[in-house]
Parts: C-alpha cells; structure tokens; sequence
C-alpha cells in the first residue's frame, strides 16, 4: 500500500515523455555495485485497518499508564489542553504548510508565529522572542552560546545546580569542544547558595543561569543572580515556567537578559517526550545575536501590513558557518498551539492556572505530611512541585500508587547532582488538573 | 472573501473582560487553601494578554489558516523540503491514549509496547540506512548533524586524535557548516565543479589528517547522484577521515541504494521529509542518526536496548551507549514524529518504500522532461527525485527566479525553492515529489510555459491575486517590528477591491 | 573625491592615506553588489586589527559582506553616523560613507594595494 498516484499507463507515458523504458533506466546515476540488489529487510506492509488492529493492540497494552492520574513532572506536565488547541491545529493549511519562504502565501503563519512573539514578551515581560527553538534543555545550551558571543567571553558559565539536570547535561554536549568551563552552584536546602556562587563568577564569565522556580520546585533569589551577573559584566540568564507567570513575577520583572523555558505545559501533549517547544526572549539589544527564526511587521507594496521572516542573516541559510545556530526547522506547529492555548486562557486564565497548581501542590504536601508518611526534603516554598522524602524506598511508594491508579515520580536518584539529595526522594508535581477528591486518594494509598 | 476583522492581530481583538477558558477559583475556596508564594516572588503585574472570547479565537485562527499554501490544499514543489502527502491515519493512530499521554519519566516497564515500537523503529532506520547503530534522540536534522560530528569527534578523542576540520561541497546546505562550527571544527568548503558534483580535485588538495569528518548530500542538492561517492569514502577514511551523508534527499534511494553501502559512515534523516511527519509550518521534526557499528558507543541518548529477562521474557529498556557524547535535549526524542514514520513505513514496507523512491524519481524526470525546452537545466537532462533549474537566462528580460515563483503563487502553485543551491544562478529547485499526479505535473509545467510568456512587468509585479503583494523586507530589518505594539498607522478595513489581475481559466 | 588616489584590496575596501591616518571604506562596486543596505557593524575604536581579516558587517537583507581591514594598526575611529544613515555608504561611498580610521603599524603595506586601474581590472573580472 502506498499513496502514488501514476497508474500503469499514465506511468508508461511518463516514461516514454522522459525518453526511457523502464523506471530501472532512471537510476543509471547509481553505480552498479551500490545498488541494493534486494528488498529491504521490514516488516511486510499492512493496510491501513491491519495496522489499525495492531496499533490498538501494543496502545491498549500499556494503556494503563496513560489511564493513571498523573503527578508526575520534573519538565513535562499533564496540563489541560483546551479542545479548540487541537481542532485549530489540525488544520492542514497549518499542519501540512511548511517554513514560511514565500510571505505572500504564507501570511496565516507568519501572523500566527508573530502574535506568538508577541505572546511571548508579554507573558515575560522581555522585548523580544523568537518564533521557537526544539524544546527547553537546547534553549538553554543556545542562550548561552548567544551570552557567550554577545559578551565575547568564553571563559565560564555558571550554572545552578538545581536546574534541570537533563538541561545542564544537554549543555554540557553543546559546549562539549568549547574550551568554556562550566561551573555548576551548589544548592543548599533546595535552593541555590548564591552567596557561595558569587565567588564563582569571574571576569570571563558569560552567563550565570538559574531556573526558577526550580527543579526541585522552590523559589530562587533570582534578583541576587542577577545583581551578581551584571556586576561581573555576565548575562543572567532565567529558566523559567511559563504556567507560573500569573501569579510569579517574570523574567523581565527580575531584569533577565535571555530567558528560556520549556513551553510543552501550553497546550502540547505529553508524548513520551516530544515534540515539545523551546521558548528564548531576550532584551533588545541581544536581538541580532539571536538563535532562530524571528518574525517581523511591515507592510506591502500597496502599503497593507504584512509580515516576513526577518534578520535572515543571522541564520545558516544564508551565514552558515558564521550564523547563531545551525537551526532550521523549528516547532511551528508546538508554537501554534502554544499561542492558541495562551489566547484561551489571557490574563485571568493565567492567575487561576497558576493559583490552582499552586494552591494544589501545597495541598498535597500538607496532607502526606499531615498523614505521617514523610516530610517535604526541603523547607522552602514551592509553586507547582516539591520534593517528598518518604519514610520507605521511593520504588514502593511508586508501586502503591500504581496500584491505586496514580503515576508518580520521578525518583531523584535516576539523576546525577552535585550536592547530596535526601534517599527515598521523590519530585512530585500537581497541575490545575487534579482534583481534591485525587489528592486525598493518594494520600489515602500512600498511608497504608 | 476574507473577514477582515478576523485577520486583525490577537491583541487588536481583545476587548477587556472577555474570556475563554477558566479555572474557577471555588474549587480552591471550598478546599480552604491559599498562596503560600512569598512576597519578593508574587507577581505584581497583571499580563498584558489579549482577552478575547472562544468564537474570537477560532474565527481568527480558521481565517488565518485560510491565509497558507499547503500540502493538503496545494502542490508544494520545495525543493530540499520534500512536501508530500501526510496521511491522515498516522494522526489518529499517533493520538491513541498508549502514545500521547505517556510520560517522559514513565517507568520502563509500564510502556514495553511504545519501546518495542522505538526499539523496531531503531532497526527499520538502520536498516534502510545500511548502518546498523541508530539514536532517535535528535530534534531535526540540523541537530542530527550536530550530534553526529560530536559522535564522531568522541570518537576520534577516544583515538588519542584531534583533528580540526570538516569539509563539505560548495552545494552543502547551510546546516552544514553551522553544525560543523558549533561543534567546534574549521569548515572548509570546496570550489564548485562545471559538473555539479564533488570537485574531486578540490577535495583532493584538502585532504589531510587533520580533516575530520566530509558532510555530503547524496542525492546532492542539485539533484544528482554523486556516482564518486566510493571513491571519496576511500579517499577520506585513507587519511582517517569519516563520510557524513545529510539524509535530506533519502526520498530519492529508499530501497534502491543505502548510505552505508556507498561509504557513508554516519547519516541523519529528516523523519518529516522523507517518513512524512507533517511540517507544521515550519516543524517539529526529527532527525535521527545511524552510523556504523565502531561508532555506535558514542552515539548520543538515551537509545532503546533489547534485553531477554531471567524468565526468558524479552524486555526493552533504554540506556546511553556507554561512551555516549550525552543528551542534546531533554528527554529521549520527539516521538510524535518518530511515531508518524514508523506508521508510514509500516503501511509501506520495504517494497513500498522502493516504489516511493522510484515515483519520486518518475515524477521528477517527468517534470524535468516537461521543462527542459522552456528553462535551462544546467546539469543535463536527467535527475533523481529533483532538479534545479536556472532563471539567469531571462535576467535579460528584467525577469529573475523570485518573479516566477511570485507568478506561480497567482496561479495556485507553490513556488520551488529559489536561490538554492548558491552554486546555480537564479535557481529554482522543484520536488515533485511521488504523491502527485501527472495531471498536476502536467498543468504545473503549463504554467511555468505561460508565465515565461507573459509581459515581464506583470511578473516583477506579482503576486496580483495571494492576501498580500511583495512585503517590504528592507523596512522589516530597518525598522524592525517584532512583537505587537499598538499601531500609529492605523490598518482600516479595506474597500473590496475587485479582481487584480486576470488568471488563465483553465486552471 | 579624486579616486585614483585611492588604494584598493582584494575585497571591495578603498584606503585613502593622509600620511598620519588612513581612512576605510567600501567600494560603489561592493556596495552595489549588496543591494538593499540594513546594518552595519562597526570595528572597535582602540582594537588591534590586520590587514585581511574581518573587523566589521555589512548586511543587506539576504546577504552578509564582511569588512576586512586593508592594513594591520589600530582603530582609531570609527563612522558611527552610519549606524543611522546607512545610506550614505550608497549616495556616498568615498566620502560621507567612510567605514573607520586607522593608525597603520607598517604604512609600507599601503604600496602592496591595488591602485585604481588594478582595481577597475579587478571590478570587470567579477562583474562579468
């Protein structure tokens, strides 16, 4: 089965046109000994209700995860997503468009990706933003390099031990033939020890990154990152939840110069993974060391506003080994749904959203710690997620919430950190999704 | 036809206290919880959002929309891009509650099923590539890029080698030498050849132990099969080099020709080309590597590893290879896409997936064929599953590659691809692709024929008929406007203006 | 501006040398092979740069010329009215539109520039 459209004739006239007999004879640019005398070795093709019956299968098999009550987090999170998110974005004059290089069929994107931006900068209060990068761990490792250009240093970067350490991994791959040192802050009781990390910000320090509210769901002292940062002459550099925005102040409130975050709680299914959507704002002023498409108003030869892709200089098409990145596509697609979901909820969405994680999460910590199976790790303030020490192995008190239907983790100790991490720790995350009666039937599985 | 209002900017719509979506704060009050956020970190702004009310918002979008060329509404001959159908089956099977709403930090033994799939998806990929160690873990091809020249530098480190540079052709894309630099290497690019293939002469001349690692598209962007290509394999790896194949053009050789048996050592593919993940406007996509067996331990993860339990019982599990040059993103890779290939080439099979290639190429020639007394084809008369042609001919007429693929907008096509290849002058680089007819191919041709004849000053001034003329891309970058900011020039709802410009009503 | 007292390089840049400083610019000929001017990147005043690398950009909307100094010396100072007037380096490209000035470290080096009929020859080879 395959989706052609030559019947037997039609291709016989094709080929009569081309001047060949045989579809064979079009491959003659192949040298003899390169072909590939046989079939590939697949599996043999099935039609579409065979794959149907067994895609339904291996679904439904390991279904029961996806039937769980989630509270899982740790940078990707069971959100609600708006049912206008999906019917908008699955119209194929947006799902099946591609980059837009030709502006005058392409404004329906453009616009879109504009009014992203635009989204953007008002939900962190930073001028700028790129119209996406592939997800949150990347952006970070290209806001640096884009510090460590616009800084012309490339000495350190000093990075918060509690940020994600799957995003400190990730830039330590980037910078991995870079000669720049990465210097990792030392967290103390959940938080970042900013006064002990001062002394590692030098002279040739790009970029001093935070994460706030952090991997392990606490608030950071991000004006004290900044402070030390541009005292040094470094950028300081915030990751940060965009879901948080309501009710926390932004990136921009702080005086971040580049923020990144993972955009994947707007409106973007979980998905083992991915696709997810990287988000970098910056200041104005880093606007041309930029990674990424960026997106820009102007107006038509009949004077009628119209919108293009803009500063293409910056980017490999055209700089290539000088360009900010070797980016090309993008998360078009992630970035619309992003922006559907934002115009959904506008500013008092925000707030509610943010309250009910917020308020929520807390909850829960109170009533583990009410019905005696543990303590928070950390005695800090949190928004959405918090460390959980519980008083038995933390695989248990995955298996006893499996059992009573709810999904937990992930268990700290699958990662590496510098400082110590308290045993039987868990990260535990509560969205706007859950209800009160599932909070106190997991409390309630967790005590027996 | 268009509803001006709709089209207006999300923030130009708002109107205070309107809503869509709530989470209503009762909840909370009946529960008896309150914030806990200390003072110095409470939001004391209030987000300059638009307000707007559901049926805003889904007016505004479908009229956006309403706005694109497409793939579902459109041909789309991108070259480079490959723009083909994107069955619609893959979404509703990628939307099955086992994929969508599995977790990253899911346990491994809740979703045996999906990692039987990635781990089968893994074998399929290696097995079209003919280079047996793959990692999905790459977002695009770009990265895939980028992972793959760290992959081969960690594995050169654990040789005791640094070697400086890589070196690609004058037609490479972009990407190329921007993944070369961020990986830290010199980039050397060859002098263009009169052939339109690797100038071997050139390539000769900058061989040397300190080159890592020669990127080449094979089919190239031109469109032809490097038919060297043994020959440059031998002679990087007789000075330890290592052959990258950019996967951009695999639509072309699926089945009939495998990277690893033409000397590549390494390779990406763009899962959302040549697998059909739909291109989203602009992405996701995903671009896993393969590589050959001695470079496998470097390959960056996590990868999905086949394991027989205790009991006999087989168990998929993932893991890094253990010398791995890590994580280039957080988690395990976009699986949406990952999903949507397998989908495809388990609908296709290995003879599917053959026929493909060879009505890729069909309908390429074909156009070409069509073509080739109209625009000059600089690399001969025959091609792979694309060619580039060239406007530079009619430069003496006022007329370039942009205008014509202006023109072509009015007339209900896609534009090629223009002004790539940088080695062609004028270029317009077509992709069929084998998901359309020859009724397509046949009007397509047509028109490039009557555009070629029509008044020169109507094609410098096309597009006559798209939502918008040529935009002002001097004023964008001088003046640039990134985000929205309440307007001096007001944008009045236009007088309908009638038709522009006559199109031919054949089409 | 009288142009054959100009030196020229490889690379599009004028000098003009008062015996003290020499002023640099771009030529009408890399100016128009740009098209559509939209930034420039100034060099650095006080930075040490040599003769052939790049110290500056010149962007225009699809294409990126990169300014390479003519001579080694220090950057003495540089047009920052262009940052504004960009077009003044297309209305004037040897006189308004001059890019940076710079104190010479081996002056001898001005001889070993292409004079305004090796230049011209040079225009008509890349412009055909």
């Amino acid at each position: 089965m395959s989706y052609l459209f030559a019947t037997p004739e039609e291709q016989q006239q094709m080929l009569a046109a081309i001047g060949v007999e045989s579809l064979d004879e079009l491959f003659e640019q192949l040298p003899e000994d390169v072909r590939l005398n046989r079939e590939l070795d697949l599996p043999p093709a099935l039609s579409e209700i065979e794959l149907d019956r067994m895609l339904r299968k291996i679904s439904s098999d390991f279904a029961t995860h996806g039937d769980r009550v989630c509270f899982q987090g740790g940078g990707a999170y069971d959100h609600f997503i708006p049912a206008t998110v999906d019917e908008i974005c699955s119209r194929g004059e947006f799902y099946t468009a591609y980059t837009p290089y030709q502006p005058e069929a392409s404004q329906g994107t453009l616009q879109a990706f504009f009014e992203f931006q635009s989204l953007i900068t008002a939900l962190t209060g930073m001028d700028v933003a790129n119209a996406s990068l592939y997800e949150g761990a990347s952006a970070l490792a290209e806001a640096i390099i884009m510090a460590i250009r616009s800084t012309n240093r490339g000495g350190r970067v000093v990075i918060s031990g509690s940020v994600h350490p799957e995003y400190i991994e990730t830039v330590r791959t980037y910078l991995m033939r870079n000669n720049c040192e990465i210097v990792i802050a030392d967290v103390v009781d959940g938080v970042t020890d900013w006064q002990q990390a001062g002394s590692l910000i030098n002279d040739q320090t790009a970029a001093v990154v935070v994460q706030h509210p952090n991997f392990f769901g606490c608030f950071e002292d991000v004006k004290a990152v900044v402070d030390q940062a541009h005292a040094a002459g470094a950028l300081a550099i915030e990751v940060f939840d965009p879901v948080s925005l309501g009710v926390v102040k932004r990136p921009g409130d702080y005086g971040i110069d580049i923020a990144v975050a993972e955009g994947q709680s707007l409106g973007i299914p979980l998905q083992f993974g991915g696709p997810y959507l990287g988000i970098l704002a910056c200041r104005e002023k880093f606007v041309r060391k930029m990674p990424g498409r960026l997106i820009g108003q102007t107006v038509d030869r009949d004077g009628r506003r119209a919108f293009v892709l803009n500063f293409q200089t910056r980017e490999q098409h055209i700089r290539r080994d000088k360009a900010t990145s070797n980016i090309c596509t993008n998360q078009g697609l992630m970035a619309l749904r992003a922006s559907v979901y934002i115009s959904q909820l506008g500013p008092k969405g925000f707030v509610e959203l943010g309250d009910q994680c917020h308020q929520k999460a807390a909850a829960l910590a109170d009533r583990l710690t009410e019905a005696g199976v543990g303590q928070l790790a950390y005695a800090q303030p949190f928004f959405k997620e918090f460390v959980f020490q519980f008083n038995r192995p933390a695989a248990e008190v995955i298996a006893a919430a499996q059992k009573a239907g709810f999904n937990l983790g992930p268990v700290l100790n699958r990662f590496e950190f510098q400082n110590p991490i308290p045993e039987n720790s868990l990260l535990i995350a509560v969205t706007e999704k859950r209800t009160f009666d599932e909070i106190d039937r997991l409390v309630a599985a967790l005590s027996r | 036809m268009e509803n001006q209002i709709a089209l207006q900017l999300l923030q130009d719509l708002s109107v205070p206290g309107r809503r869509a979506t709530a989470f209503p704060p009762e909840e909370l009050a009946e529960a008896g919880t309150s914030s806990q956020i200390p003072d110095e970190h409470r939001a004391d702004h209030t987000l300059s959002l638009p307000e707007l009310s559901e049926g805003d918002i889904v007016r505004h979008y479908v009229s956006l929309s309403q706005r694109n060329m497409s793939v579902d509404t459109h041909f789309y001959p991108l070259g480079s891009c490959t723009m083909k159908y994107n069955p619609k089956r893959h979404e509703r099977w990628a939307g099955m509650n086992g994929f969508i709403n599995a977790h990253p930090y899911a346990e491994a033994g809740d979703i045996q099923g999906l990692l039987a799939v990635l781990y089968e998806m893994q074998e399929m990929l290696g097995e079209i590539a003919g280079l047996p160690s793959v990692s999905l873990h790459p977002a695009a091809g770009a990265q895939g890029e980028f992972a793959a020249i760290l992959t081969a530098s960690a594995y050169f480190a654990s040789k005791g080698e640094d070697r400086k540079t890589v070196v690609f052709p004058a037609s490479a894309h972009g990407t190329n030498p921007a993944s070369a630099a961020m990986a830290g290497y010199k980039c050397v690019q060859l002098k263009p050849s009169s052939t339109g293939l690797v100038n071997l002469d050139d390539l000769k001349q900058h061989l040397s132990e300190e080159v890592a690692v020669f990127m080449i598209t094979n089919p190239n962007t031109i469109g032809l099969f490097e038919k060297d290509i043994q020959k440059i394999s031998e002679m990087l790896h007789d000075v330890g080099g290592l052959v990258y194949i950019d996967g951009a053009n695999m639509n072309a050789i699926l089945g009939k020709t495998r990277p690893g048996d033409f000397g590549g050592d390494m390779m990406h593919y763009n899962v959302h080309k040549t697998f059909t993940g739909p291109h989203g406007a602009g992405g996701p996509g995903s671009g896993p590597i393969a590589v050959r067996d001695f470079l496998g331990d470097y390959l960056p993860g996590p990868i999905v590893t086949r394991e027989t339990d205790a009991h006999g019982k087989t168990v998929y599990k993932m893991s890094k290879p253990p010398k791995s040059v890590g994580q280039l993103r957080s988690f395990i890779g976009n699986i949406g896409i990952l999903l949507r290939g397998y989908f495809y080439i388990r609908t296709l099979g290995g003879v599917g997936l053959r026929e493909v290639s060879e009505h890729a190429v069909l309908n390429a020639n074909y156009l070409l064929s069509q073509l080739k007394d109209v625009l000059d084809v600089p690399n001969g008369d025959r091609c792979m599953h694309e060619f580039v042609a060239s406007a530079a001919s009619l430069k003496k007429k006022g007329v370039t590659a942009m205008d014509i693929a202006k023109r072509l907008l009015d007339y209900g096509f896609h534009a090629p691809t223009v002004y790539f290849p940088l080695v062609i002058p004028e270029a317009m680089m077509m992709e069929p692709t084998e998901t359309e007819s020859k009724l397509t191919l046949d009007r397509f041709a047509d028109t490039i024929k009557n555009i070629l004849a029509e008044d020169p000053e109507t094609l410098r001034a096309a597009p006559h008929t798209t939502p918008v003329t040529r935009p002002d891309e001097v004023k964008a970058a001088r003046e640039p406007v990134l985000s929205y900011c309440p307007c001096p020039t007001p944008f009045e709802v236009e007088a309908p203006t009638g038709v522009k410009e006559s199109v031919p009503s054949y089409i | 501006m009288d142009l054959s007292s100009l030196r020229y390089s490889q690379t599009h840049e004028w000098v003009h040398w008062d015996g003290n400083v020499a002023t640099v610019g771009i030529t009408d000929f890399a100016v128009s092979q740009l098209t559509d001017l939209v930034y420039v990147e100034l060099p650095t005043v006080g930075s040490e740069i040599k003769a052939g690398e790049t110290c500056g950009e010149i962007e225009s909307v699809k294409a990126v010329g990169e300014l390479n100094s003519p001579l080694d010396g220090t950057v003495a100072e540089v047009n920052e009215s262009l940052e504004n007037e960009l077009e003044k380096l297309s209305d004037s490209p040897f006189e308004a539109g001059w890019i940076f000035r710079l104190t010479p470290s081996d002056p001898a080096q001005i001889d070993a520039l292409l004079d305004r009929a090796a230049y011209e020859k040079l225009c008509d080879e890349e412009g055909h």
